[in-house]
């Protein structure tokens, strides 16, 4: 899926990367953080991989390596938002399963799939930190607790 | 900055405190968050205005109020908690201010259970100051430790105090801290980094987060004694992507900082610079293991390497590193502020202090908690708790996250230390504490956990990639009615092979929740297997289920 070589960096994401890599002792202790910027103005790390690890001074393989092991990095389009759902231990015993039930039933997707429409993509995160509220999922960079299947239908409503 | 001008900036901001009649604090970290506090507080604003008292009425920004569950929480006058507060009850809140008869969500007093059996250290101005303004740190006596570290005290004496108190690693290993601290201070000259692990992994944990959502200046201030304490001059911390609020607080108190000379070249026009950097982790757990965390600062994949050497004497960028956890460096200035013996005049023998606990799962009252270590597990889970819902039985507390293990109610009596936590088959690890009644499965949990280590396995060694895989192919068919008394065998087999032949303490642990469920619930392992039953009725057994 990877469509190496063809994105390339636009003027905006070049100055902050480099600002980034301006600010870091070592260039490539600025990989997660350029990758980010990429990921914020497209949604995912596309092809622009290869330039953004010339300005760190490595290799496009290496960068990949790098990118790959993060999760939350996606190398992938992603849907214009992108639900996580905590699949650990809190949630595990309030009820996740039967969310995620609900959830690819409504949206008809699987884990890791997106919507046809591009508007979700639905990924498992591990521990929220929300355990208090668990069963929770989070939205883009919003958190929302106590789930249940009537509370995600609405929730769902907030993100065109 | 000097010691005088952050006195007076102090007592500015007390006098302006001290200027209202009522203080109504609205909690703004994540849990409340989510639950639209940020709605609350606008109300309770606009309110105080339509009622013509913004002179009387300082309605406030703070951290983490402990109660997590029963948000949003308006803590008023430090008398009583308003708890489920809506939007629409500010104006009745408001009027209720100081009456005997409170109003507003459900009130409790602060002598609740919940309350009373704490003992707030790390927690101290958590609830109490607003996360993103400075001067409030500082009126409480924010940055003076550290000042008085730096200008009046030799490195030694600051580790001194630090090794007296007896606080030890919070990350989850318990490590003496002031030895740690000795061992980096004690290598080569030059470049050294002190890096703060606020990867926060484990599954049902999220004090470090607290801490960095409502005192992130303590955690900041922390860092830049032991920088001082250890010879280093360059802060990292390593915050997990998933954690946006703390992200954003974290970056503001930076700010404030370098802006007021707190931080940066020269502190306090001492010879002493200090510079700090966030770093942001992208959602792997191993990640935070301490060698693998390196690695992902320097920019490669964050995968563990053997130890020794160890970070302390080959770090970031080969070099000497000290990497500590939030909770513990949030220690730090209470114990220079109070001296490191009356720190060790808390808690237990070989456990000193307080501890933070996120206290979650099958208990009435779930939150954050802090207590002196050394409480029993009963007192923890009875206490603050509140014992369990819906007159249902406790089963076991699982401690340690995925390295830990599950506790039975036969060993509640236990003391909460370092090493009685080990004895009876589990971990301290960061603090997470899952209580489950009798509707928890154990093999289910024991499955979830191992689910949890396999895709987390970061693949590099054998034993931890294959035996997980195995492991949880085994459980698996446990809680589908499939096994027989030879999958035990070889599952205890498996077991002892990656405890012992694991690189990182990743495989080296994730046998231990398989282990304790074993010890301790044996029968209901055997009834899945031999009569095909799960006794919970969480387990769908196969096509009869
Ligand atoms: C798989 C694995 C994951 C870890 N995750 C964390 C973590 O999320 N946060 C943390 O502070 N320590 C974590 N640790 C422990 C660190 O390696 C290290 O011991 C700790 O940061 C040292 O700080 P302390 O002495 O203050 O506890 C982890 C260890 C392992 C083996
Ligand atoms: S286990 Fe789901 S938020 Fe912690």
């Amino acid at each position: 899926m990877t469509e190496m070589g063809h994105g390339r960096l636009t003027e905006e994401e070049r100055r902050e990367i480099a600002a980034e890599i301006a600010g870091s002792e070592y260039p490539r202790a600025a990989a997660s953080d350029a990758l980010k910027i990429v990921q914020r103005h497209r949604g995912w790390v596309g092809g622009e991989i290869v330039e953004v690890a010339a300005m760190l001074g490595m290799a496009p393989a290496e960068l990949e390596s790098v990118a790959t092991w993060y999760s939350l990095i996606f190398r992938e389009p992603v849907g214009r938002h992108v639900i996580l759902i905590c699949d650990s231990v809190s949630c595990w015993i309030t009820g996740y399963r039967a969310l995620l039930d609900h959830l690819t039933g409504r949206l008809g997707i699987g884990l890791g799939g997106t919507t046809a429409d591009a508007r979700f993509t639905l990924l498992p995160v591990a521990c929220l930190g929300a355990c208090e509220q668990a069963p929770a999922m989070m939205v883009d960079e919003d958190l929302h607790g106590d789930l249940t299947p009537e509370k995600i239908d609405a929730i769902l409503e907030q993100y065109p | 900055m000097t010691r005088d001008e952050l006195k007076k900036i102090g007592e500015a901001e007390q006098e302006r405190i001290r200027k209202y009649r009522h203080q109504v604090h609205v909690c703004m970290a994540s849990g409340c968050h989510a639950l639209r506090s940020d709605k609350v507080r606008t109300g309770l604003q606009a309110e105080a205005k339509k009622q013509g008292r913004e002179g009387e009425v300082l309605v406030k920004r703070v951290g983490c109020l402990g109660l997590c569950s029963r948000g949003p929480l308006v803590l008023e006058d430090q008398s009583r908690i308003h708890t489920g507060v809506a939007p629409e009850e500010a104006g009745t809140l408001l009027r209720s201010l100081g009456e005997p008869e409170a109003a507003g969500g459900e009130p409790l007093p602060l002598d609740h259970p919940f309350f009373k059996g704490q003992r707030k250290i790390v927690m101290e101005h958590s609830g109490a100051i607003d996360p993103e303004r400075i001067e409030e740190y500082i009126a409480v006596g924010g940055y003076e430790q550290m000042l008085a570290a730096i200008i009046d005290m030799a490195p030694e004496a600051v580790i001194d105090q630090v090794t007296r108190s007896g606080l030890r690693g919070r990350g989850g290993a318990g490590y003496p801290t002031g030895l740690k601290w000795s061992t980096v201070a004690k290598a080569g000259g030059g470049d050294k980094y002190v890096i703060c692990n606020a990867d926060e992994g484990d599954p049902g944990a999220f004090m470090d987060r607290s801490v960095m959502e409502s005192t992130p200046h303590q955690l900041i201030e922390g860092m830049i004694i032991a920088g001082y304490a250890v010879g280093a001059n360059h802060g990292v911390i390593y915050v997990r992507a998933e954690y946006p609020l703390a992200i954003a607080r974290l970056e503001k108190a930076i700010g404030q900082a370098e802006k007021m000379g707190l931080l940066g070249r020269n502190i306090g026009a001492t010879r002493f610079s200090f510079d700090l950097q966030l770093r942001y982790g992208a959602g792997a757990f191993v990640t935070g293991e301490e060698t693998a965390l390196i690695a992902s600062v320097e920019g490669r994949r964050g995968t563990p390497r053997s130890r020794p050497p160890y970070p302390a004497e080959r770090g970031l960028w080969g070099r000497p590193t000290l990497i500590n956890n939030v909770e513990t460096l949030a220690n730090v200035v209470p114990i220079l502020k109070n001296g490191g013996d009356w720190y060790a005049g808390i808690g237990a023998e070989k456990s000193r202090g307080t501890k933070v606990f996120a206290l979650v799962g099958r208990v009435n009252n779930v939150g954050l908690i802090e207590v002196p270590l050394g409480i029993t597990l009963r007192e923890i889970i009875e206490g603050p708790g509140g014992g369990i819902p819906g007159g249902r039985k406790f089963k076991a507390v699982q401690t340690g996250g995925p390295s830990g293990g599950c506790i039975p109610e036969a060993s509640l009596d236990l003391p909460v230390d370092y090493e009685s936590l080990v004895q009876a088959g589990s971990i301290m690890g960061s603090g997470g504490m899952i209580v489950m009644d009798e509707t928890s499965c154990m093999v289910d949990v024991a499955k979830y956990f191992m689910q949890f280590c396999m895709s987390e396995s970061c693949g590099k060694c054998i034993p931890c990639r294959v035996g997980t895989v195995q492991m949880h192919h085994l459980l698996e068919k446990m809680t589908t009615g499939s096994a027989t008394g030879r999958d035990l065998e070889m599952l205890e087999e498996l077991c002892d092979l990656a405890r012992h032949a694991s690189l990182c303490g990743l495989g080296q642990s994730a046998p231990n929740p398989v282990l304790s469920t074993l010890r301790y619930f044996r029968d209901e392992y055997l009834a899945h297997i031999d009569e095909k039953r799960c006794p919970a009725g969480v387990c769908t057994m196969g096509a009869g289920g």
